[in-house]
């Protein structure tokens, strides 16, 4: 099984996305370099609207995740609800 | 007071579908083919344009309110370092040279690319992929911008950084990403995108511009790792763009797989060609270091390109005929190119030098299978005779692989004491390559590759001096005649970092600031 990844930029803005992708994605491995965090995750990541919603009480747009992005790998899957890395669709 | 009925908001999905489908239309002034010519001929068949699309599901009104958000961070960002000095707080200014190259050689690329995306959404048919096109060329317009102007703020006290665009089609190393993009650009719509979206954006580029802008941060530069990741931000979705059309494409029918493979391989084996300058950039001129090149190789190389080629493999493309012959070189391109750039430093407009004593260490600690057998010799060496007053400058020009159009240094795979010569004869010329994989790229298409503008045999056959000048007057010097066509102030802009302006007026400066 191979890995997908997504890279953010370490900023207070991505700081939910990263606490949510680490809530929802239990077997995720994060890596900190200068300025970004990596997290790996065995074939599937996944983004959830709601959990980001949880965590800031905000109303969250998935698109914004454009705004933070540095990388990703896997095939994109993304709706409103939702944003979804993976091997094999 | 009634009750406030909210308006029913549309799906990401239902608008994507409204904002992308259903724009364009038959021609009937003029046959189809003859407003779109470039479709068909490269072979690649599409039955279903509608079938490609966006995966982010991005619309123009979105990426308009997302794209200002980001520039208007970046901005703030770009202003406050130049109005507060922060180049005072880099680590050492050895670092500029890293960025000296990126805006000599990989800025005139995004607008390259700029060009090269509009063209690709001019001449596809199916909208989703056109305005995916029109995006990704704003986008490369948008980089170019942001790297000229948050790096601007260098050309005011360093030198190297005055004249990016007149180098760019000029100065032997640069004609390395220059004739690269220049030869995608040449290609058809489909081969481009393979080229750039795919082949570079997706499966290289993390190589350039992850570590490159984590070594921005770490070495103080405010400035370069906010552009960096603005423009990263852009890429995500240019890698999307890039896996998303190689799937369309073998989606739509088997006999584009075989065409597919080729350009996969020819493009693969160029972009990793082209990235021999970041490899020599991470593992040297970074003071402070992210990672080598061999990690960054190995994460994004090896494990995540492993990993895509692995789930292409059912559609029948496996990975690129070079793969196995760049993972052999991880352990020796970035030394082979350093101690190239070394000794032809007095050509260049940047400054190389030898690693300190624990960056020698570093060196060592990271390449254990190579570093302390072939390279840290010769460092040494280089060293000594700096030392001595006589450093080593190579007067003679190197010959050129005739398709990457890097000097011929890289070592036989499996056997890094011996230089790769590789030679095709077409039309009985001679021409000379660095590898399998550049020469196979020639062989297939020689009319094309026998075109290449070559630095040094443009400067032999005399097209490299200024109108005027005369190679025949006594004492001429040609290295200086060069220069001077190049515009490189010589003793400013070239030779090593040692004894340099740059130097002496960062240390000047700093101490300065950090002192009454």
């Amino acid at each position: 099984m191979s890995n997908v990844f997504i890279a953010l930029q370490d900023t207070d803005e991505a700081r939910p996305i990263i606490e949510a992708i680490l809530a929802d994605n239990p077997q995720s491995q994060l890596t900190h370099s200068p300025a970004m965090v990596k997290i790996d995750v065995p074939n599937r990541l996944v983004i959830r609207r709601e959990r980001i919603e949880e965590i800031t009480g905000l109303p969250f747009d998935l698109q914004r995740i454009h705004v933070n992005l540095i990388s990703l790998s896997g095939h994109i899957e993304e709706d409103d609800d939702q944003f979804v890395l993976s091997w094999k669709r | 007071m009634d009750t406030r009925v909210e308006k029913k908001k549309l799906s990401l999905r239902e608008r994507y579908h409204l904002m992308t489908r259903g724009l364009g239309w038959e021609p009937t002034y003029q046959p189809t083919e003859k407003v779109f010519p470039f479709t068909a001929y490269e072979g690649i068949k599409i039955h279903d344009w509608d079938k490609w699309e966006d995966p982010f599901r991005l619309t123009m009104d979105a990426y308009w309110k997302y794209q200002g958000e980001k520039e208007k961070k970046l901005y703030a960002v770009i202003d406050a370092f130049a109005q507060n000095n922060g180049f005072l707080s880099l680590t050492d200014a050895r670092y500029l040279n890293a960025i000296k190259i990126f805006i000599q050689g990989v800025t005139p690329l995004e607008y390259y690319a700029h060009r090269g995306f509009a063209f690709a959404g001019r001449h596809f048919r199916g909208e989703g992929l056109r305005v995916a096109c029109q995006m990704q060329s704003l986008d490369e317009l948008r980089h170019t911008q942001t790297e000229l102007h948050s790096i601007s703020v260098y050309n005011k006290f360093f030198n190297g950084f005055h004249n990016p665009l007149h180098w760019f089609d000029r100065v032997w190393y640069l004609s390395v990403p220059k004739s690269f993009f220049e030869d995608a650009n040449s290609s058809g719509p489909f081969e481009f995108l393979t080229a750039i979206s795919f082949s570079f954006e997706y499966v290289l580029t993390n190589l350039l511009f992850v570590p490159f802008m984590s070594g921005a941060a770490y070495n103080g530069d405010l400035s370069t790792v906010t552009f960096g990741f603005s423009a990263q931000s852009d890429e995500s979705r240019h890698m999307t763009l890039g896996i998303e059309c190689i799937k369309f494409m073998l989606e739509q029918d088997p006999d584009n797989v075989p065409i597919v493979q080729r350009w996969i391989d020819k493009w693969f084996w160029r972009g990793y060609r082209v990235l021999t300058l970041v490899g020599m950039m991470m593992d040297y001129m970074l003071p402070k270091r992210v990672m080598s090149w061999r990690e960054a190789w190995e994460i994004y190389g090896e494990q995540n390109g492993g990993a895509l080629f692995q789930d292409l493999g059912r559609y029948g493309i496996r990975e690129p005929a070079g793969f196995r012959d760049a993972c052999d070189g991880k352990d020796h391109i970035s030394h082979q190119a350093w101690l190239t750039f070394y000794t032809y430093d007095p050509v260049a407009a940047f400054h190389t030098w030898v690693p300190s004593d624990a960056e020698l260490d570093w060196l060592s600690a990271k390449y254990p299978e190579s570093f302390d057998r072939y390279y840290r010799p010769r460092l040494l060496y280089l060293r000594e005779q700096q030392a001595a007053g006589t450093p080593v400058a190579n007067k003679n020009l190197p010959l050129l692989c005739n398709v990457c159009q890097i000097p011929m240094f890289f070592t036989e795979p499996g056997d890094p004491r011996r230089i790769c010569y590789r030679e095709s004869v077409y039309e009985g010329e001679r021409y000379h390559f660095c590898s399998d994989h550049c020469k196979s790229i020639f062989d297939h298409e020689p009319e094309k590759y026998v075109q290449s503008w070559l630095p040094v045999h443009q400067i032999y056959q005399g097209n490299c001096f200024k109108p005027g000048t005369d190679p025949t007057a006594p004492g001429f010097d040609p290295i200086k005649a060069v220069l001077d066509y190049y515009e490189i102030n010589n003793g400013r802009d070239n030779l090593w970092y040692d004894n340099s302006e740059d130097r002496r007026n960062f240390e000047a400066w700093t101490a300065e600031a950090r002192g009454n």
